[in-house]
């Protein structure tokens, strides 16, 4: 296998839809020195405007949904999105309530799932990673 | 003339628990005057779900009211159910249980730690706490087979033993952290420009504390000797003599401060491992759950009519369940969960009381919730909204830090060239 380095740093935004914290901790402990992710220079931002990749996660409640749409548009393109955990990616244990709209790619579109409950830290990884190589090929103006 | 005082919304985001919030912050210059919360946004209506799933589906979706408590609402519910259907819990079983949630608090509260250093701008202190942190990770994972969600406890027992091998394993955590903890407390406690943040900050009063029924570490900071463990014992609690513990356990008069709190969940990370420790010693040979059927054990919730309450001192505090159970139906008729952070929200409204609003970040994060609910800030000026992302927030938090520090830094200088005088 060739390996390559990143053409550029990822800028990452997390966006918590309703999910439990499970993913969220789990996002956390990927950025911290076990997983460490900034070695890859992958490193999580606190405005979608600086983003080039979002990571959500957990089911959408009601009062999310317009929220997440905002952010998405807020998001610069080329963008790519990453749901991580299962709740966001099929809603999970969460059906049938009134006031969980998801999952996720009810609202905005979706490239990446990450399953698990939650998924661990390399899972994550990968998912971010893959996003990378979707963000490339739209760079290089091949249409995803 | 018009009133000098501006509004700052806060939120919504705050995914942990049934109670996401918003704050309305009224501020005149830097000055909070009043504060006004309004939680919601991450209701997903588990409850609303939970009436319609039978009694062991509820139980995934108690795990998963919380991914840091992810065994607290478990037990609570699996205690307000056995307590409905009559269902006893075998000695070993109650071990494991308990084992399993103080490792819960050992995480919980490292993570916690990480997180309000952060807030204060120290990013090299939340690598430590949260490197450490990987190590009760580790165990958790050998335990229960995940990292976050153990799915553990079941009715009337818990789903998987802890095997002989697995002892030592844990034994080594315990060496582990009771080695760190000097070190540890050193960084978190003796630090000048983490006491500047934090003494004095953010106060709530045992009175206070008492009127707004705090719980968890937040009472227990202000003085308040409150532990469900220790007032109510539970499964295996009673025989351990557990204590709440206060800042007076640290030879300081509680001071009900931001400060007092990183003592309180320091000192009880130590005391879960003693009591893990004496877990291991004391805990007896035998069967690890009353049915080990599913079917048999649907069968039997089926059959049983009643009500029951759960509670359990989770890492935050007090979380309670309750549940009405009829003969002839499968899911409850009633469930009701209170969160422990639901009891802590109104003490946040004297603590943030004419505190800075470079100080939010860290009083907000003081009471331990979801940390996430400070994504974004709307300034609302002359009805003109500005958006206000949690890195400007942030920004404020570690510029006082900054300033704090150089400060100190000056005040050091002189004092060594007063010493040098002459020099
Ligand atoms: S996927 Fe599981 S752990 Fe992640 S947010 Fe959803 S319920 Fe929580």
């Amino acid at each position: 296998m060739k390996l390559t380095s990143f053409k550029r740093a990822l800028w990452v935004f997390h966006v918590a839809t309703g999910s439990c914290n499970g993913c969220d901790i789990e996002i956390v402990a990927a950025l911290t020195p076990r997983y460490d992710v900034e070695r890859f220079g992958i490193r999580l931002v606190g405005t979608p405007r600086h983003a080039d990749v979002l990571l959500v996660t957990g089911t959408v409640t009601r009062p999310m949904a317009e929220r997440l749409r905002r952010i998405y548009e807020q998001t610069p393109d080329p963008k790519a999105v990453v749901v991580v955990g299962g709740c966001g990616a099929t809603s999970g244990v969460f059906y049938e309530s009134y006031n969980v709209v998801g999952p996720v790619d009810e609202i905005i579109p979706v490239d990446v799932y990450v399953p698990g409950c939650p998924p661990r830290p390399e899972a994550i990884i990968d998912g971010v990673v893959k996003a990378v190589a979707k963000l490339e090929r739209l760079e290089a103006g091949e249409k995803v | 003339m018009a009133d000098k005082t501006f509004e700052i919304p806060i939120g919504p985001v705050h995914p942990a628990l049934k109670e996401p919030i918003r704050f309305t912050f009224q501020v005149e210059g830097e000055r909070i005057v009043g504060v006004d919360i309004k939680p919601g946004f991450a209701h997903r209506g588990i409850e609303f779900m939970g009436l319609r799933r039978n009694l062991i589906q509820v139980l995934y979706l108690a795990e998963r009211i919380c991914g840091i408590c992810s065994i607290s609402h478990p037990i609570a519910l699996t205690q307000a159910v056995e307590n409905a259907a009559g269902i006893e819990v075998p000695p070993r079983a109650q071990y494991i249980r308990v084992i399993v949630s103080e490792l819960e608090r050992i995480h919980s509260h490292l993570l916690w730690a990480g997180v309000a250093v952060h807030e204060l701008g120290f990013d090299t202190l939340l690598h430590l706490t949260w490197k450490v942190r990987e190590r009760v990770m580790d165990i958790l994972e050998e335990l229960t087979g995940n990292r976050v969600d153990y799915a553990i406890p079941i009715y009337g027992g818990v789903r998987r033993d802890i095997t002989p091998e697995q002892y030592p394993l844990v034994r080594e955590m315990i060496r582990y952290y009771r080695g760190l903890f000097e070190e540890l407390a050193d960084r978190l406690l003796n630090d000048a420009s983490i006491r500047a943040r934090t003494r004095g900050v953010g106060v709530l009063t045992p009175q206070e504390a008492e009127a707004l029924c705090a719980v968890g570490p937040t009472a227990r900071a202000s003085g308040l000797r409150k532990d469900v463990r220790q007032d109510w014992p539970y499964l295996v609690y009673g025989d351990f003599g557990v204590k709440a513990i206060t800042p007076e356990d640290y030879g300081l008069a509680p001071q009900g401060d931001v400060y007092d709190r990183i003592i309180v969940r320091l000192l009880e990370v130590a005391q879960s491992i003693d009591i893990i420790e004496r877990c291991l010693e004391e805990m007896p040979e035998g069967e690890i759950t009353s049915v080990p059927k599913v079917p048999a054990l649907l069968a039997q919730l089926k059959k049983a009519e009643g009500e029951g309450i759960g509670r359990h001192e989770a890492p935050r505090g007090e979380v309670i369940h309750y549940i009405a159970l009829e003969a002839g139906k499968e899911e409850p008729v009633v469930w009701k969960v209170k969160a422990p952070t639901y009891s802590n929200l109104m003490p946040w409204v004297p603590m943030f009381r004419d505190q800075e609003i470079a100080d939010i970040p860290i009083i907000a994060a003081s009471i331990d919730p979801c940390m996430c609910c400070m994504d974004r800030v709307y300034i609302v000026r002359d009805t003109v909204e500005r958006e206000v992302w949690k890195e400007e927030l942030l920004r404020l938090s570690w510029g006082k830090t900054d300033r704090i520090r150089s400060r100190i830094a000056g005040r050091s200088l002189r004092a060594a060239e007063a010493e040098h005088g002459g020099a």
